[in-house]
């Protein structure tokens, strides 16, 4: 080994490299799609492969221009291959499986006779919680037997003291009476969950008679209106527990039955069920008979109302209407309408064929409607202290419900009937609201002037009109009124609507009809009505309690303004925005105007408008930004921002652009990806400007490139990630090249060099660190192809750039256990070689390389052939370090490895170089732990290139290389 | 308990008919074999009648006297003393329900008064150190339909406070014009009591309205009865101020044991009547009394 280490003389090789590309290009072979593919089938019969003729024009690119064929790939699996065809073949297998479940499903859903397009209660309910709230004290009164002796006072004075079973039903726990008094509304709604868990509880125990008093008892809490305004609420909690309930007991009678015989099928019959699921089903029937108060009985009958399949087939369709009429027992409105909207719920969804049953519901409702302004109401509300607007709007999501239940799939005369009937009612606004929310849009739009028409002829004192509006707002916004009307009814609407005192009632109303004049309307009655929304909402501050709605304007504006020069001219937009003052808000909105713009902008955009506008907006999102930041948040604003930086183009006049890039720069210093972008930018308006003059600069041109270049070097050392910036600057510097700025490129690749220390061990990409090494190597090996075309300084040394990067190179701490530094140096061996030839490989149009500049001089050989020299001496001396055991594979590798380079790069006539490749040859054997096969194929190849006038030596040098068989 | 008897009656509902065949099966489990005397099933049903407080000072000679009235008795043997192997043990029987001589199988009803009651009772006899087992069982006797036709009887009233009775002061009576109509007060006791009542104004708010089945037992002979009325159930059917010119529906379902086919027979008789009950909110009480004809079909 000792004798190799003296130090080797480098000689490069003569390379010329038209004759070698030429001599590659007769070597290309047309890529085969070939029929051959390991997954296919072999019973392919047809043969839809077209051979690709040779392509004797283009080197190996030529393989890509075989698009006239399908992508190989896909054209020979076509679906066929074994794991699309086991899919296909699995799927029947599933879909057996899911055969039962879905016909399941199917049946189900013909029985329940409603689609998906009827809005299911779930939905409502959570609605009907969140607006019907109170902060008044709550009470719960479970048990009420002692009142029994003066509720049945009169006869049963004849004879006391005999409690008959059936009475006792009325006691929860015997003798306690509980009261719990002074709830808030979240207390009274956790003992209602607590009264649902214990219902199950009671029932998983096998305690019937409980589970039935707690029911019972929570349905009592339904007769109670005090605390008036959170009534529906209470009505939602308390129903769910009776859903609950309901539930229990048909699927307990349904097992009576299942021990019999097998499952029975949704949809059975009577006799199917046992006798003993009959007995306890009737039992249970009786039960309830004989509850003593009207509600409770009503609640928890309607409750078990499914349960009537078991006992006949007519059964559900004979209750419904003496449920109904039993309501009418109830004197309260309230109290009443909400039983209708239990009756109508379980009712559609346990018979929803049946709807004479709704529409007698709805029709008792009117008849009692006058009940509402009865004085036992007045009275009640003056104790509570509510008032009639409030109270009547209690009164909505049951009616809404009950419309909803009667309006779904109903033809359109019964809706004119409902109308109809709702009309001849005085002060009729609570129902006129209900039918709005509750029919078709389509149904209402049609009618819109008629609305309007009725809405105003409405009693001020009684329901908010503002609510009417918003019903009209939301059906227009679904559905097209006629052609004619629209205008009218736009001005009719809002001549009550910009009325509106409240700010709260105002927005919530405006909210609603900005749709709906976005959707027909130009810029000018939009702004007319952003500039409405503006007006009531400043005074006072009030859009601050106003947000989601401002923001929802926000959104249908540009969700029907494609066109931002379009939006952007609305003078009242930008005003608008003003209006979001909290800046978590303002950002919301501008990430979705960004969005939006990125999304339906087509073509790039110098409209000053526009750019005024959005460069606000960006600003804003921008501004947002500080220290706590999430990572992800920066990203997104940042994505955004460039997103709108690309969509920019003053066309040809650059300078515009360059400056609208300086003033962008100042702008979003703090975002780190939108100054890469703009850098790019800023590059690629280089490269244009050097198109559109076709590689010749004016002077004009020139100043301006250089310009831009000057931007870059200014802009890149205020970012952090160091990647970035090398390959920014080693990006910008060929830019620069590329733009004859030789300084300044020149000056980019110093930075570069200079940047290379500073390169961290690790760095952390996607949240791991990772060791950085990789990535310096890539980025070298790309400087280092960039420097062979990059002339010397007239005033540095020769080959000072490379010389000094080399030593960057030998002071930078490389890990120990791999040979990145030495890949590097064979890899500037290359770069040296690559120097030394009469013409360099590629070259920078108007660049006069070194190559031109030394013209072969005999004295820049002799700096290359030292600085080759040492490359070597370093190489060979880690060679000799990688003696031990552990590294004896990897000592192999890098001498075939630099074997390799000797052969490409190296002039093997000389002898010493000569003698130098059969060492390393002998050396990467050594161990035996050379890779065979690569050995025969450089072997292969040294043959074949002797083969040529010039490589005659090579056959030499292959009798000199041995193969050691392997043992 | 190492050994358990329970009777297995075979019809869900537990309800026969005279003439119709009583079956069923005792079980017996136990963990070991068991000695024992005889097992017996005995099936009896009885009229039992009591006298209520107020009527006792004056017929309490009488009253010591009220025996139950036997209806029927039946008694069999089911098993012969022996003993029985380890586990669940069925043994099956049968007994025909035919009313002996003249008495009448009355339908199953639990009063105060009067009680019809017919049981089926399983006796273990077993020797000395072990207790006799025994295991009652209820069944249910319903009466064969009625012969005679039923006519609806259907009854219209009307309630102002000039047709009330027992009226103190008919001055301070609020205003009120209620109607009402009972659709029958014959009625098929599988059958619920139906009407409407109309509100058809009041000057004082309605409180609440009730429907109060009540059952009036006579028990008695020659020398003497008591007749006492006691409520069933109570039913309410409004609650508050109901809507003025609103028929609101009267229903209610007679509820199983405690009522049953008017019965007068010379010992007892059981009658049913409904009150039609309207609270006002100023506590006024305003009842219409209905006497009523159950009878099965």
């Amino acid at each position: 080994m000792t004798q190799k280490m003296a130090s080797v003389q480098w000689h490069s090789r003569y390379r010329n490299y038209a004759a070698e590309l030429q001599c590659c290009r007769l070597e290309a072979i047309g890529l085969e799609t070939g029929e051959y593919h390991p997954l296919k089938p072999i019973t392919v019969t047809e043969s839809k492969t077209k051979k690709v003729g040779r392509k004797g024009s283009t080197s190996s690119t030529s393989s890509s221009s075989s698009s006239s064929v399908l992508d190989p790939l896909s054209s020979v699996l076509d679906g066929t291959d074994p794991l699309s065809m086991f899919a296909a073949t699995a799927e029947p297998l599933t879909t057996v499986a899911n055969m039962d479940n879905g016909r399941k499903k199917r049946e189900r859903e013909e029985i329940s006779a409603v689609g998906s397009d009827f809005e299911p209660w779930p939905s409502k309910r959570s609605a009907i919680l969140a607006r019907y709230t109170t902060t008044e004290k709550l009470s719960i009164n479970l048990f009420m037997g002692s009142e029994k002796g003066k509720a049945t006072s009169p006869v049963s004075a004849v004879s006391e003291k005999v409690r008959t079973r059936l009475e006792e039903l009325d006691d929860l726990e015997e003798g306690s009476q509980k009261e719990l008094l002074n709830l808030t509304q979240q207390d009274y709604i956790n003992r209602i969950e607590e009264l649902n868990q214990s219902l199950k509880d009671a029932w998983a125990s096998d305690q019937k008679v409980k589970a039935l008093k707690i029911v019972i008892q929570c349905s009592k809490l339904l007769s109670d209106t005090t605390v008036i305004q959170f009534y529906p609420s209470k009505f939602v909690l308390i129903t769910d527990i009776l859903d609950t309930f309901g539930k229990l007991v048909y699927e307990r009678i349904l097992t009576m039955c299942v021990d019999n015989r097998g499952s029975l099928p949704d949809n059975f019959n009577p006799d199917d069920a046992s006798d003993t699921a009959k007995e306890t089903c009737l039992n249970w029937f009786f039960k309830i008979a004989s509850i003593r108060e009207l509600i409770p009985r009503f609640y928890v009958e309607a409750a078990i109302l499914k349960c009537n399949k078991f006992l006949s087939k007519t059964g559900i369709s004979e209750c419904l209407p003496r449920l109904t009429s039993m309501i009418r027992g109830i004197g309260d409105p309230l109290v009443a309408v909400y039983a209708r909207t239990y009756l109508c719920r379980v009712g559609i969804e346990v018979a929803p064929h049946l709807k004479e049953n709704l529409n007698k519901n709805f029709f008792d409702f009117l008849l009692t409607f006058k009940q509402i302004h009865g004085d036992m109401v007045q009275n009640q509300l003056v104790a509570q202290k509510v008032e009639i607007p409030l109270y009547l709007t209690l009164y909505s999501p049951a009616i809404d419900w009950i419309l909803q239940c009667i309006a779904y799939r109903a033809p359109e005369v019964l809706l004119t009937e409902m109308m109809e009937r709702c009309r001849k009612l005085g002060n009729n606004a609570l129902l006129l609201n209900s039918v709005m929310s509750a029919f078709r849009a389509e149904f209402i739009a049609a009618r819109s002037m008629e609305f309007i028409g009725m809405i105003k002829e409405c009693d001020e004192s009684g329901f908010p009109k503002h609510l009417l509006f918003r019903s009209l707002g939301i059906n227009l916004a679904l559905a097209d009124p006629p052609e004619n009307d629209r205008l009218q009814i736009l001005n009719e609407a809002w001549k009550v609507i910009t009325k509106l005192k409240s700010p709260q009632d105002y927005i919530n109303c405006a909210e609603k009809w900005v749709e709906y004049t976005c959707r027909h309307f130009t810029k000018r009655e939009v702004n007319t009505v952003l500039a409405d929304v503006i007006k009531h909402m400043t005074p006072d501050r009030a859009f601050e309690e106003a947000y989601p709605q401002l923001q929802s304007i926000i959104g249908k504006v540009i969700d029907h303004f494609h066109d931002f020069s379009v939006l952007f001219s609305v003078e009242k937009f930008l005003p608008f925005l003003d209006m979001f003052q909290k800046e978590s808000v303002r950002v919301e909105v501008c990430k979705c105007i960004l969005e939006a713009f990125i999304k339906h902008q087509q073509e790039l955009t110098k409209d000053p408008v526009i750019l005024n506008a959005l460069l606000h907006v960006c600003k804003t999102m921008h501004d947002s930004v500080n220290a706590l930041t999430l990572e992800d948040e920066k990203r997104m604003l940042a994505g955004l921002i460039n997103g709108f930086i690309r969509m920019v183009s003053f066309g040809r006049d650059f300078e515009q652009q360059l400056s609208f890039y300086v003033e962008a720069r100042s702008m979003f210093c703090n975002l780190e990806p939108v100054l890469v972008q703009l850098i790019h930018s800023v590059n690629q308006l280089a490269m244009e400007t050097r198109k559109v003059m076709k590689g010749n600069h004016s002077r004009k041109t020139a100043a301006f490139v250089r310009a831009c270049v000057a931007f870059c070097f200014i802009t890149i050392p205020s970012l952090t990630s160091i990647f970035s910036r090398l390959n920014l600057y080693l990006h910008s510097g060929q830019v620069a090249l590329a733009n004859q700025c030789l300084s300044q490129a020149d000056a980019f690749f110093k930075a570069a060099v200079s940047l290379v220390p500073e390169v961290p061990k690790t760095i952390s990409v996607d949240g791991k660190m990772r060791s950085s090494e990789t990535f310096l190597l890539e980025f070298l090996s790309n400087l280092f192809s960039t420097l062979l075309i990059v002339p010397d300084h007239p005033e540095q040394g020769v080959l000072f750039l490379v010389r000094g990067l080399l030593n960057v190179i030998e002071d930078y701490t490389w890990e120990d256990n791999n040979d990145d530094k030495i890949r590097i140096y064979t890899s500037v061996l290359h770069l040296l070689s690559a120097m030394s030839q009469e013409t360099f490989l590629y070259h920078v149009a108007k660049v006069d390389s070194n190559d031109s500049l030394y013209g072969g001089d005999s004295k820049f050989l002799t700096e290359i052939n030292k600085l080759c020299e040492t490359l070597i001496g370093q190489i060979l001396d880690h060679l000799k370090t990688l003696g031990k055991d552990e590294t004896l594979k990897r000592q192999s590798q890098l001498a075939l490895s630099l074997f390799h380079s000797t052969l490409a790069h190296g002039d093997l006539r000389n002898n010493k170089l000569n003698q130098l490749a059969v060492n390393l040859w002998n050396l990467a054997q050594k161990h035996g732990f050379a890779d065979t096969k690569t050995l025969v194929k450089t072997l292969e190849y040294i043959k074949k290139q002797s083969s040529q006038s010039e490589m005659q030596h090579f056959s030499e040098l292959a009798q000199r290389l041995p193969l050691q068989s392997r043992t | 308990m190492g050994t358990s008897l329970d009777i297995k009656i075979k019809r869900a509902n537990k309800v026969y008919h005279e003439g119709e065949i009583l079956s069923g099966v005792v079980v017996v489990m136990s963990k070991d074999a068991i000695h024992h005397n005889g097992i017996s099933l005995t099936m009896e049903g009885a009229v039992n009648l009591q006298l209520s407080a107020k009527s006792v000072g004056m017929f309490e000679a009488f009253y010591n006297s009220v025996k139950p009235i036997q209806i029927i008795s039946n008694m069999v043997e089911m098993v012969k003393p022996g003993k029985l192997p380890t586990g669940k043990i069925e043994i099956p029987f049968e007994f025909p329900l035919l009313s002996k001589g003249n008495k009448v199988l009355y339908e199953t009803y639990h009063g105060v008064f009067v009680n019809i009651q017919y049981t089926l009772r399983c006796d273990m006899r077993r020797p000395l150190l072990a207790k006799d087992l025994t295991k009652t069982c209820e069944f249910i006797v319903h009466s064969l339909p009625q012969k005679e036709k039923l006519t609806p009887s259907p009854v219209d009233f009307t309630v102002t406070p000039e047709t009330l009775q027992n009226v103190k002061e008919r001055a301070t009576l609020p205003k009120f014009l209620i109607r009402g109509h009972l659709n029958s007060t014959s009625c098929i006791i599988t059958q619920p009591l139906t009407g409407e009542l109309l509100v058809e104004s009041a000057d004082v708010a309605v409180k609440s309205i009730e429907l109060q089945l009540v059952r009036v037992e006579t028990c008695g002979c020659a020398e003497g009865y008591a007749r006492d009325a006691t409520e069933i159930q109570n039913i309410q059917i409004a609650e508050g101020d109901v809507c003025r010119g609103l028929p609101i529906p009267i229903y209610m379902v007679f509820p199983r044991l405690f009522t049953c086919p008017t019965l007068q027979t010379t010992n007892f008789k059981i009658e049913f009547e409904v009150n039609v009950v309207v609270m006002l909110q100023d506590d006024h009480l305003i009842t219409e009394n209905f006497p009523l004809k159950l009878s099965r079909v």
